[in-house]
């Protein structure tokens, strides 16, 4: 189907998000809309698929002027979107949230409708259980399952909003396939991201928002300094590697064995140093996840020791692990990280320890203004956090963190961010090394594990390799080393 | 440079909704006060003259103002009291049955303490510090279910609600029976210089307005300016983000719940002292219930509370006079229940403007 945006306008309180954004995407095309965090690149998808009206602007699809008021709405016209965070049902199954999505019919159809998902799968080469719940899926597996839902419900538009973050290597070549065979079937694909090699390899144009505008537009072949000037209007460098580790060591696993239903991870020793990098690579569901945990105390091993300055943490209460001086900064930001309906101001008195009664709301005050400005979180002291895009949310959940720590854990640190964002958040963390804090965090970035990590580790299948010098691999060897060759 | 200019919009948007909201609520009353009417037609009744009789019932005299702030003292405790757990996140509708529970213990401090010649205000003292013991205690239990055994507590609550006024009906007819022939009204009364003094010609005792002020002010404070007010504000909106900040989030969910246990033993004690002098099966008069329309009513606003629950205090006590009418003086409840429903209404109402604006 073809797109045709016409002057949309879109204000949020005095934020102008959308200002007078015209664009035409034709059908059988990939779309790519680039932008830094809050650029307007989300709002235009959610005006696209019903989630928020334009205060004023048009939509026409195939030269018809329509009017999109809700999701459902959209997805009666073929517009479909897949969101940032998956919005499915855990605690269901993979066909019920299928089922649930129907439209007219009093009875459900299982059989038929398992068919349907099976045929779908097969055809766009996605391996799903529908019998699956959906809890137990990955993220990029749950991904899948929404684009094979959108699909299902008869989408002709389909809207992907930062689908690489969080996704492996691998789960991305794929989903960059399924993207070209629709293509080529002549849905409409529109691609957003914020990472310049995503949609360089695949988009067939790309829009680069500025400031709720559309900065330009450009078509291949692609040329990565017009890009980032589109979208800073300025160059940027990329940062510089981290100093050599330290002699001091700050923490021992000695045979650490931790399991969960899937996986089971054994004998894992390694000592980590003050002011290291470790970044742990691998397929999302490897087992990364649960070694984090496990380092910041909220996983309990199920054999072997946690040796911190000669006393052993293991099988101590979470309480112990952040008195130690260890800090866990968690993917999902809204349900593990901050709290909605909290402002910043509550954030930062809640973070800090306190024990005194009463709350100085003065001291509350500066602190948070303080965080804010360092931290160049786009928000008030009284912002809600749910009022913060989700770039900022990132800024303000590192905020968070007290200011003398020995070790920092951090699941996805710059998932869903723009580089500038990226880049400046790892200088953050630099600085802290600097001051003989250790870090060891996850990423599917490979990239990104190779620029900022010491040291990495590899997770397959539960098993985690010896660690390995960032100075000396490349990302075929680790690429080679998550699909499980090398071992 | 945004936060310059984010500052004054905040504030700008907060005015806003503000209005709105007041808005909502006003038009939530007229139309409970509409439907209420409605069926007072139906019933033959001419509202105005109903209404007009409430207002009467409770304040044309002194003795029926009095009476007034009489059944506020015990309402403000309850919705005190609730809101320690309604902003935990937490249902407490077992408060019903800690006010019994409280009234247990309160009782059971005079007749324990009757014959020992000690102080009278040395034991009314006791015997309220006991009444609290009691709601405490029986406030922890759902709170434990819940925490380590995963039952809901809002079922935990209800069980005990059930448990509570039996064991004081046990009571009632078992150890504690008048001499005599034991009887539903209740036990034997309590030696009255154990009775707070009323004021002369009414039947309210300051000392329990004291009392009721006192931890109105305490939840206010608590709530709004304290880090165990925060803490407790955090777990009841994520608990998981609350826990991963190094809050200790099984500690606060029992003690919101053990805080309010305390208002509600404080709440039956105050009816046992000031009012019943006794205990009887249905010790809690309702009042753990009102509470929490009244904690819905005003969004959990502690000030608010106050005020509100002076109002349906008026409701409850102006509606006797409808009896003299030929109406049943259910009608206050009647009305209660509708206001929280549109109340409750209003809010998601604005909630779905101000999520679409």
């Amino acid at each position: 189907m073809n797109i045709e945006l016409r002057n949309i306008h879109k204000w949020f309180g005095k934020v102008h998000a959308n200002d007078d954004i015209s664009l035409k995407i034709s059908s059988g095309t990939i779309q790519g809309i680039l932008g830094e965090n809050g650029a307007g690149k989300s709002t235009l998808m959610k005006i696209l698929s019903g989630y928020f009206q334009a205060n004023s602007g048009e939509i026409l699809l195939d030269g018809t002027l329509v009017k999109i008021k809700s999701p459902d709405d959209a997805i009666r016209l073929g517009i479909g979107m897949l969101h940032q965070d998956p919005l499915d049902f855990p605690p269901m199954r993979v066909i019920d949230d299928f089922l649930l999505g129907q439209h007219g019919r009093l009875f459900l159809n299982r059989a038929q409708v398992e068919q349907e998902i099976k045929e779908l799968s097969q055809k766009f080469g996605f391996q799903i259980n529908p019998d699956a719940y959906v809890e137990t899926l990955t993220v990029g597996e749950r991904q899948q399952l929404e684009i094979l839902r959108l699909l299902w419900l008869g989408v002709r538009i389909l809207i992907l909003d930062e689908p690489t973050t969080g996704i492996s290597a691998n789960q991305k070549e794929k989903l960059f396939a399924t993207l070209e065979t629709l293509a080529k079937q002549d849905l409409t694909v529109i691609f957003v991201s914020h990472k310049l090699e995503d949609v360089q390899g695949l988009c067939d144009k790309v829009a680069v928002f500025r400031q709720g505008k559309v900065a330009g537009e450009l078509t291949p072949p692609y040329n990565t300094d017009q890009f980032i000037q589109l979208m800073f209007d300025k160059e940027i460098k990329i940062g510089e590697r981290a100093t050599a580790c330290r002699p001091e060591s700050l923490l021992r696993l000695e045979n650490i064995g931790i399991e969960d239903y899937r996986l089971r991870l054994r004998n894992i020793n390694l000592t980590l140093y003050r002011g290291e990098i470790i970044g742990l690579a691998g397929m999302e569901g490897s087992g990364q996840k649960l070694f984090l945990q496990m380092l910041a105390g909220i996983k309990r091993p199920v054999s072997g020791k946690i040796v911190i300055d000669e006393e052993n943490y293991a099988g101590k209460r979470y309480e112990s692990f952040l008195k130690a001086g260890i800090s866990y900064i968690p993917a999902s930001r809204m349900e593990e990280g901050l709290i909605p309906g909290l402002t910043l101001t509550e954030h930062f008195i809640l973070s800090e320890e306190h024990n005194e009664l009463l709350i100085s709301q003065r001291e509350a005050l500066s602190l948070t203004q303080s965080r804010i400005s360092d931290f160049r979180i786009k928000g008030a002291p009284y912002s809600k956090v749910e009022q913060l895009s989700g770039g900022n949310q990132q800024r303000a959940l590192l905020a968070l963190m007290r200011e003398k720590l020995n070790l920092i854990l951090m699941e996805h640190p710059t998932r869903g961010l723009d580089i500038e964002s990226s880049i400046w958040i790892w200088k953050k963390m630099k600085e802290r090394c600097a001051d003989c804090t250790s870090i060891v965090f996850i990423s599917a970035d490979l990239e990104e594990i190779i620029q900022y990590s010491d040291r990495i580790l590899v997770f397959f299948g539960g098993m985690v390799s010896e660690p390995i010098d960032a100075n000396t691999t490349s990302v075929d060897e680790l690429g080679q080393l998550i699909g499980g060759i090398g071992w | 440079m945004t936060m310059q200019q984010g500052t004054p919009q905040t504030t700008s948007l907060r005015s806003r909704i503000n209005w709105l909201d007041l808005g909502l609520r006003i038009g939530a009353v007229i139309l409970a006060l509409l439907i209420t009417s409605l069926i007072l037609l139906v019933a033959n009744a001419q509202p105005l003259k109903a209404y007009w009789n409430i207002v009467l019932g409770a304040f044309s005299s002194t003795q029926k103002v009095s009476a007034v702030i009489a059944s506020w003292v015990p309402l403000v405790l309850t919705t005190s009291g609730l809101l320690f757990t309604f902003t935990a996140g937490l249902w407490n509708i077992g408060m019903e049955g800690q006010i019994v529970v409280g009234s247990v213990f309160c009782v059971g401090a005079f007749r324990f303490l009757d014959q020992t010649g000690m102080d009278p205000w040395m034991v009314i003292t006791i015997a309220f510090i006991a009444g609290a013991i009691g709601g405490f205690l029986w406030a922890i239990l759902p709170g434990v279910m819940r925490i380590y055994g995963g039952v809901n507590e809002i079922f935990g609550g209800l069980g005990l609600n059930f448990v509570a006024k039996a064991l004081a009906i046990w009571l009632i007819f078992g150890p504690w029976k008048r001499p005599g022939v034991a009887s539903m009204s209740g036990t034997e009364w309590i030696d009255p210089q154990f009775r707070l003094t009323y004021l002369p010609g009414t039947s309210l005792s300051p000392v329990i307005v004291i009392i009721a002020l006192v931890g109105a002010i305490f939840v206010a404070l608590m709530l709004k300016g304290t880090h165990f007010g925060l803490r407790l504000k955090a777990i009841g909106k994520n608990d998981r983000s609350a826990y991963l900040m190094g809050i200790p989030t099984t500690r606060y969910f029992l003690l919101a719940f053990g805080i309010c246990g305390v208002f509600a033993g404080i709440a039956g004690s105050v009816l046992v002292t000031s009012k019943q002098f006794s205990l009887i099966p249905d010790a809690g008069f309702g009042y753990g219930f009102l509470g929490l329309l009244v904690a819905m009513l005003v969004n959990y606003h502690p000030i608010l509370s106050s005020i509100v629950a002076f109002f349906f205090a008026a409701l409850s006590v102006g509606n006797i006079e409808l009896q003299y009418m030929g109406l049943n003086s259910y009608l206050a409840g009647v009305l209660q229940g509708f206001l929280v429903l549109f109340v409750v209404m209003a809010n998601g109402v604005r909630q779905r403007l101000f999520k679409k604006g």
